[in-house]
C-alpha cells in the first residue's frame, strides 16, 4: 500500500499524486515510469515519473482522466492509499552534453518532460522548450518548465493563450533559425510526437520520443507493449520508453493502443453506474 | 505376496462439455474411500523406487502408510518434510514421467495415483481450521539474512527451507502476487489460486518476508543487496520470463498475443471476470494457439472458457511429439480443442485497421531425428493455406529475462540466456550467489524448480556455516 501524501488538481482532469514510495524514489530517474494498481480488482497501467523527492521518500506522478483506472485515482484524496505502485520501470533518458537540446511536452506529456529538460540542463545543454495543449485553462508547470529551460515558448490550440498553434511550428522555427540543434526530446501523445518527428527529418535532427503502448507487467514479460523500431520488434517496458523517433512506426502504435477500446467503454459505463450508485446513496 | 490390485482409481472430473464453459478446478479429488482403495493398492515396495522418481524425494510409501492407517496429520508431516507445495504438485507435477513412471505397478500398466493421493492429503490439510494443523516450530534465528529474487515454486522452496534453518529471509517479487507461474501462468481450472496463495500463506508463516511490487534490477540490485543492505546470500529464482515470438511478418498486428500476456490477462488480472475486474482480454469466434507444450494447451482451454466457438492448437510436430503432459492434450481434446499437427504459420495477415484476419500456414513432414531426439519437421513444398482467424496466441516457449542478468557483475550466462550454476548446489560463479528453477534450466516444471531451490538452500546453509 502507497499512501497518497498530496494531490493536487493542475487543469480540469489532470491530477498530480505525491506518493510515498522511498525505494521507488530513492532510485527514479527523469524518462522511466512507474506501474500502478489502484485496487484489487484494478488493472495495471504505467504513468511516467514526473518528478521526485528522495528525501521524502515521495514520487510525483501526473494523470490525465480518460478510462477506468485513472477515473478511479481522480476520486482519490490525501492520505488514502494506492494499492500497487511499481518502478522505476524503463530506461531512463539519455543524458549527456550536446549542445542545444530542444524539449517539447504536449498536454499531459508536460509533466514528465520537466525532469527531463532539468536534466539535460544540469548536463550543461542549452535547453529551448516548447509546451502545448488545447486551452488556455488545460497548461500546468509552465513556470517549472520555464525554470529548467533557457528558453520557452508556450502554445494552445485555439490561441487562447501563448502562440496559436501546436507545438511543431515554433520547433520547426527553431530548425530554420540556423542555429544549431543537437537533439530534440519530445514527450505527449502519439500524433504530437509522430510530427514532430516528421518536422525535424528533413532536417537530420535526433529526434528522442517517450512512447506509450498499452502495457500489462512493465518487466518484459508478456510483449504486450511490442512496438516496431526501424522494423525491428522492441518491447517498450525494458527496451524503452525513448526510442528514435525517426524510426517509429506510428500506424502499429496507434492500431495497437486501440485494442481494447470497447472493452474499455464497456469499462468506464459499468464503472461510472456503480459509482453513480454509491454517490447518490 | 497378496494378489496385486491393478484397478487404479479414476479421478473424478466435471464433465467436458460442462468444464469447458467454466474455470472451475476440472479434477475433483478423490472421495475418502477412492483415496483409500488407491492408497491401499500400494505394496510398500521395500526398495521403494517411487522415491527415486520424484525430484525432491517424498518419502512416499510413508505418507501412503499413515493415509491408509486414518494418520492423516502425521501423512501431512511426512509430505512436507520434503515438499513444502504438496498441493500444487499433487495437481501439476508429470508423475507419469517422475513418481508413478518409477512405481513397480507401473510395470503392470497401474501406478498408483501418487499425484492425486497427494492432492488428496494437502487438500485435507488446506481445510483443516489452523488450531489442528501441525504447528510450525521455527529454530532460534542465526541473525543471517537471505534475499531470494522470485517468488515462484523454486523461490518459496529455498525461502521456506532457509527459514526453517534459522535464517531471515525476504523474497522479492517483480509481479503484485506471489507465486510466479503457478499465478500467472497455470489457468485456476487447473490450479486454483487460493491453494497457491495458501501455500504461500505457508511460508509467510515460517517467518518468510515478501516484497511484492519490487523489481530487482530496477529497484534495487543484486550487490546492493549484499553490500548495502546487507544480506549473507541471494538465491536467484527468477524463472524463464522471456516470451519467444515465432519472427515472422505481421505478428505485430492486433490481436495476436504472446501466450504470456494472454495467460496473465485471464490468471492474474482475471480478465474471464471482465467487466468486474478492470483488465480485459480479446474475444473472438475463432482463436489459433500455435505450439504443443503445457503453455498452449492452457491458452486453449482457456479460449474455450472465454466463449471462443472454435479453438484450434497448430503444432509443427505430429502428436506423438507433443511436449505437454497427456492428461492435458486429452483434457484438451475432451473439452472441443481442434488439433492442426504438421502445420506452421509463416505470415499473419490483417485488415486495414490493424487487425489479424488471417494466417498463412505450410504442412509440414518429419525428417531425421534432431538433437531433442524428435524427428525435425520439413516444410514440404507447395502446401501453403490460409486459417482465418481471430485472435491468435503464440505459445513457443520462454527464455530468462536479461533484467537480472544484465544488472549484476560477474554472473555466468548461456547462449540461450540462462545462468549458469550448478547442477547439485546451485551456486553460480559469483561470490554468495546462488540460482535455481527456470533461471537455470529454461522452461521446465514446478516440481525440478523445488527441488532446485532445496538442493540451494542446503548448500547456502553449509556455505554459511550453518
Ligand atoms: C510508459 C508510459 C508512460 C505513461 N505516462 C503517463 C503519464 O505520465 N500520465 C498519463 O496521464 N498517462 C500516461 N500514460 C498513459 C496511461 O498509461 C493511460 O492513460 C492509462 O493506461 C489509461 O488507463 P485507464 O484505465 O484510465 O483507461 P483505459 O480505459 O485503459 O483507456 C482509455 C482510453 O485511453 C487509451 N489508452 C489506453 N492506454 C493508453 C496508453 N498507454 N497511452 C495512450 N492512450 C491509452 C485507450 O485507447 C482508451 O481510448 C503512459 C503510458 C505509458 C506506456
Ligand atoms: C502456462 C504454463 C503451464 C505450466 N504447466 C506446468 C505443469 O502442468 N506442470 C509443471 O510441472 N510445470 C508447468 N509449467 C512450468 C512451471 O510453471 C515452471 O517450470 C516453474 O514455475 C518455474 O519455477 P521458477 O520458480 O523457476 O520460476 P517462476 O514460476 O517463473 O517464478 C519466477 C518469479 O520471479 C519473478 N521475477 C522475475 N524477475 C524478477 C525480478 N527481476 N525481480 C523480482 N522478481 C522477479 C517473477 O515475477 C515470478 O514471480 C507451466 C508453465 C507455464 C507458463
Ligand atoms: S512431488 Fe511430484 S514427483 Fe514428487 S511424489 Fe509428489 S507428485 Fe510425485
Ligand atoms: S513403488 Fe509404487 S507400489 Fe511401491 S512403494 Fe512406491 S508407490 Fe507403493
Ligand atoms: S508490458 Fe509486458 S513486456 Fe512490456
Amino acid at each position: 500500500m502507497y499512501k497518497i501524501l498530496h494531490r493536487e488538481d493542475l487543469v480540469p482532469g489532470i491530477h498530480l499524486f505525491r506518493v510515498e514510495a522511498p525505494a521507488v524514489a530513492a532510485k527514479a530517474q527523469a524518462g522511466q515510469f512507474v506501474i500502478v494498481r489502484v485496487d484489487e480488482k484494478g488493472e495495471r497501467i504505467p504513468l511516467t515519473v514526473a518528478d521526485w523527492d528522495r528525501e521524502e521518500g515521495s514520487l510525483t506522478i501526473v494523470f490525465m482522466e480518460v478510462g477506468t483506472t485513472t477515473r478511479k485515482m481522480a476520486i482519490l484524496k490525501k492520505g488514502d492509499y494506492i494499492l500497487n505502485f511499481v518502478g522505476p520501470l524503463g530506461l531512463p533518458t539519455h543524458i549527456e552534453r550536446l549542445g542545444t537540446v530542444v524539449c517539447v511536452g504536449g498536454g499531459v506529456g508536460v509533466a514528465p518532460i520537466v525532469p527531463i529538460a532539468r536534466a539535460f540542463k544540469e548536463a550543461g545543454n542549452k535547453v529551448i522548450s516548447i509546451m502545448g495543449a488545447r486551452s488556455w485553462n488545460l497548461l500546468f508547470w509552465e513556470e517549472r518548465l520555464r525554470s529548467v529551460s533557457n528558453e520557452l515558448t508556450v502554445t494552445t490550440d485555439d490561441g487562447s493563450y501563448g502562440r496559436k498553434g501546436v507545438v511543431t511550428e515554433p520547433l520547426k522555427e527553431i530548425l530554420d533559425s540556423g542555429q544549431k540543434v543537437d537533439m530534440v526530446m519530445a514527450v505527449g501523445p502519439v500524433v504530437m510526437m509522430k510530427f514532430c518527428a516528421k518536422t525535424t527529418n528533413p532536417y537530420g535532427v535526433k529526434t528522442v520520443v517517450s512512447l506509450n503502448p498499452i502495457m500489462v507487467d512493465g518487466t518484459g514479460m508478456c510483449g504486450c507493449c511490442r512496438v516496431e523500431i526501424g522494423e525491428k520488434t522492441k518491447f517498450t517496458c525494458v527496451d524503452g520508453p525513448d526510442f528514435d523517433g525517426h524510426q517509429v512506426d506510428w500506424d502499429l502504435l496507434l492500431a495497437r493502443q486501440h485494442i481494447y477500446l470497447e472493452a474499455e467503454k464497456r469499462s468506464l459505463e459499468l464503472w461510472e453506474q456503480r459509482e453513480g450508485r454509491e454517490t447518490n446513496a | 505376496m497378496p494378489k496385486l490390485d491393478l484397478n487404479r482409481q479414476p479421478m473424478p472430473k466435471q464433465e467436458p462439455q460442462v468444464r469447458a464453459k467454466n474455470f472451475n478446478e476440472v479434477a475433483l479429488g478423490y472421495t475418502p474411500e477412492q483415496a483409500l482403495a488407491e492408497a491401499n493398492r500400494c505394496i510398500q515396495c521395500p526398495k521403494h523406487p517411487c522415491i527415486d522418481g520424484c525430484p525432491v524425494e517424498v518419502p512416499i510409501p510413508e505418507f501412503i502408510k499413515a493415509l491408509r492407517e486414518g494418520d492423516m496429520l502425521q501423512a501431512v508431516e511426512v509430505l512436507k518434510s520434503k515438499n513444502s507445495l504438496p498441493a500444487i504438485c499433487g495437481r501439476v507435477c508429470p508423475q507419469e514421467t517422475q513418481c508413478e513412471s518409477a512405481c513397480t505397478l507401473s510395470k503392470k500398466g497401474a501406478p498408483i495415483a501418487i499425484g492425486r493421493l497427494e492432492r488428496y492429503v494437502a487438500n485435507w490439510e488446506l481445510n483443516q481450521p489452523a488450531t489442528s494443523k501441525p504447528a510450525v516450530i521455527l529454530p532460534p534465528t542465526n541473525g543471517k539474512r537471505i534475499a531470494v529474487i522470485g517468488s515462484g515454486p523454486a523461490g518459496l522452496t529455498a525461502a521456506a527451507d532457509m527459514a526453517k534453518m534459522g535464517y531471515q529471509v525476504t523474497i522479492f517479487e517483480a509481479l503484485h502476487i506471489a507465486g510466479g507461474v503457478l499465478m500467472y501462468g497455470i489457468p485456476e481450472f487447473r490450479l486454483p489460486k487460493h491453494i497457491v496463495q495458501s501455500e504461500v500463506e505457508y511460508v509467510k508463516s515460517l517467518g518468510v518476508d515478501i516484497k511484492l511490487d519490487s523489481v530487482v534490477g530496477k529497484v534495487v540490485t543484486v550487490d546492493e543487496l549484499m553490500k548495502e543492505q546487507g544480506y549473507d546470500a541471494v538465491f536467484l529464482g527468477t524463472g524463464a520470463g522471456l516470451p519467444m515470438f515465432l519472427n515472422i511478418p505481421g505478428e505485430n498486428l492486433n490481436s495476436i498475443y504472446s501466450a504470456n500476456e494472454f495467460l496473465t490477462r485471464i490468471n492474474l488480472m482475471k480478465a474471464y471476470l471482465f467487466p468486474e475486474y478492470d483488465t480485459p482480454v480479446q474475444i473472438g469466434k475463432r482463436i489459433a494457439v500455435i505450439g504443443g507444450g503445457n503453455v498452449a494447451m492452457d491458452s486453449a482451454r482457456c479460449a474455450l472458457r472465454l466463449g471462443f466457438e472454435e479453438v484450434h492448437i497448430v503444432y509443427r510436430r505430429s502428436r506423438a511429439e507433443l511436449p505437454a503432459r497427456q492428461e492435458e492434450a486429452e483434457n484438451a481434446e475432451e473439452e472441443g480443442v481442434i488439433f492442426k499437427f504438421l502445420t506452421n504459420p509463416v505470415r499473419f495477415l490483417g485488415n486495414k485497421d490493424g487487425w489479424v484476419t488471417q494466417m498463412e500456414c505450410v504442412e509440414m513432414e518429419l525428417g531425421e531425428p534432431d538433437a531433442s531426439g524428435r524427428r525435425r519437421p520439413i516444410v514440404k513444398a507447395g502446401s501453403e493455406f490460409m486459417i482465418d482467424v481471430d485472435i491468435a496466441v503464440i505459445a513457443l516457449g520462454t527464455t530468462p529475462n536479461p533484467l537480472i542478468t544484465a544488472t549484476t557483475e560477474g554472473l555466468d550466462t548461456t547462449k540461450g540466456g540462462t545462468v549458469v550454476a550448478s547442477e547439485t548446489t546451485g551456486k553460480t560463479v559469483k561470490d554468495s550467489v546462488w540460482a535455481g528453477g527456470d533461471i537455470v534450466t529454461g522452461s521446465a516444471t514446478v516440481i525440478s524448480a523445488m527441488g532446485a531451490g532445496k538442493r540451494a538452500a542446503a548448500s547456502m546453509h553449509e556455505a554459511l556455516g550453518g
